[in-house]
């Protein structure tokens, strides 16, 4: 098992839901949980303007998501996120895979695999 | 001051009633207004700013405030009676001067403008003032600086009001007292912890708030100006209140225009805070003259008032203090810009310079708010010198770091998210 976790632009969330759809349907519906997160990796932040002045946030606002996938869904699930998230520019994110210890469903208490 | 027999007029009384509600809903709108514009871990801090002055200044001006503004003149300085302490001397079926209208009612209109103009300093020194020192500097301020320059420019006794100084609805006692005493607080307080020149994480947390508020703003600042004419019955109040309504609206508008084309002009982006700001400054510049000026004038006033303004805020970053939320920027520059214009344009009572009247009005309107300027300025300085020295300007570091709302009035404004 693998945890998969995606730092994306907020408005390709949907494109992302789309190409996971197509490659993770085990039967039923993928699943991801999101957050808004605020960061920045080489992309700079906004350039805002308040009463005449400049100023350069040092922050800007992306979307995280985690998912947990067993071993054969990993490349699927990489490459769907990547066709759904990327534009080609600065700022477009990054995609972490870690290990996963252990997987709990919390409603019948099933471990491992299945519970993902 | 004396009663007189006439009846009261249902209409004026009426309008001024009205006008008086007006006036009160403009310091919540101030309230909004000045908290969108600070940080989330300060915005009940700086709300509260504008709602202790409605509970502080309310009780002072029943209990002193009106007897020192407008009890019977002492040599054109100070006014006093002693029976209007607490106001238990004024029969509540007395007529204000020889006006169709229940003093109570002047009673009350004035106070909620004794009550907003030592909010708006707050402004200046947003996000770092000790509470229990704002409280006491909103109470000395009100009784030692507001109500003797109420005294002089609005009492029929007063020395400026005698000397000719037109101030129709409070650029000089409200906005110049408020803007240049909030230049020496912020001078004398200091600049926030964090504060350097666009430093990012001092921005506005809700401008929401702010645009709401400077909606609040116009709507009453009908009540502040049209209600200035402290009546509105046949032959002449009515028509002033009229033509004040008229140049309140168009300054209010000249001003978000000009702001707004300026910033499209020199940031390529038209803003909503500038939009906003631009409102305030034309509804500030208007308000000495708003029953004095024709409404095309009242463009002039908006344009120039935007203009200034916006020029006072870019220089302020240079200078390096911290003016927090632009009180000085927009209420002292706009205060002044509307004092003297009013010299300019001024057609009645007197004739202004462009009416052919001369630089007369122009001379007398510099001197009103060079006063202006000099009293506030070194009331201000005396009231916080001796409140730094006995219980302190400015919060802890550790409350400022932490925010204001939570070290201090252990209160949050938001709790939306995890857990709420």
């Amino acid at each position: 098992m693998k945890l998969i976790t995606a730092i994306i632009r907020p408005e390709r969330l949907e494109a992302v839901q789309k190409e996971l759809q197509t490659v993770l349907d085990e039967g039923d519906h993928y699943r991801l949980s999101v957050e808004v997160v605020e960061g920045h990796g080489r992309q700079e932040g906004e350039i805002e303007f308040y009463r005449g002045q400049r100023f350069r946030s040092s922050l800007v606002e992306k979307l995280q998501l985690t998912i947990g996938v067993n071993d054969a869904y990993v490349e699927p699930a990489v490459n769907a996120i990547l066709r759904g998230a990327r534009t080609g520019q600065v700022g477009d994110g990054k995609v972490f895979v870690t290990p996963l210890e252990q997987c709990i469903r919390i409603r019948t208490g099933e471990r491992g695999g299945s519970a993902i | 001051m004396n009663a007189t027999p006439a009846p009261i007029d249902p209409g004026s009384t009426a309008w001024m009633l009205v006008s008086s509600a007006l006036v009160l809903l403009m310091v919540p709108g101030l309230a909004l207004f000045y908290g969108g514009l600070v940080r989330r871990k300060n915005v009940l801090t700086t709300m509260l700013q504008s709602f202790a002055a409605m509970g502080v200044i309310g009780v002072q001006w029943i209990t002193v405030g009106y007897a020192l503004a407008f009890g019977t003149s002492h040599a054109g300085l100070i006014g006093w009676d002693t029976s209007l302490i607490g106001l238990v001397g004024l029969p509540y079926t007395r007529n204000f001067a020889d006006k169709a209208i229940p003093e109570l009612v002047f009673v009350m209109f004035q106070g909620k403008f004794a009550i907003i103009t030592p909010a708006l300093i707050a402004g200046a020194v947003a996000e770092r003032m000790k509470f229990s020192a704002y409280v006491w500097f909103v109470l000395l301020w009100a009784t030692f600086v507001y109500c003797p320059l109420a005294h002089w420019v609005w009492a029929s006794d007063g020395w400026l009001f005698k000397y000719g100084v037109l101030d129709f609805a409070g650029g000089t006692v409200v906005h110049i007292s408020s803007g240049v005493s909030a230049l020496v607080l912020a001078l004398m307080i200091g600049p926030r912890r964090d504060y350097r020149p666009g430093h990012t994480a001092m921005l506005p947390h809700n401008l929401v708030l702010t645009l709401i508020g400077a909606g609040l703003l116009w709507f009453g600042w009908f009540g502040f100006n049209a209600g200035s004419a402290v009546a509105a019955d046949h032959p002449v109040a009515g028509y002033v209140a009229g033509l004040a309504f008229a140049t309140t609206q168009t300054a209010a508008a000249a001003g978000a225009v000009m702001w707004l084309l300026i910033e499209w002009w020199h940031q390529r982006r038209p803003t909503s805070l500038g939009l906003a700001s631009g409102i305030l400054a034309g509804l500030v510049a208007i308000t000495p003259a708003a029953g004095h000026v024709i409404p095309a004038a009242a463009l002039v006033f908006g344009a120039l008032a935007a203009a200034g303004c916006y020029a006072a805020v870019q220089v302020k970053s240079r200078l390096g203090y911290d003016d927090s939320l632009d009180a000085f920027g927009v209420h002292g520059i706009g205060g002044i810009l509307g004092a003297l214009l009013t010299g300019v344009f001024c057609f009645t009572p007197v004739a202004g310079l462009l009416a052919g009247g001369g630089a007369g009005q122009l001379v007398k309107q510099a001197v009103g708010a060079g006063v202006a300027i000099v009293f506030a300025g070194l009331g201000t300085l005396v009231i916080a010198a001796v409140l730094r020295a006995t219980i302190g300007l400015r919060a802890t570091d550790e409350q400022e770091r932490d925010g204001l709302d939570i070290s201090v009035h252990g209160e949050r404004a938001y709790h939306q998210g995890i857990a709420s």
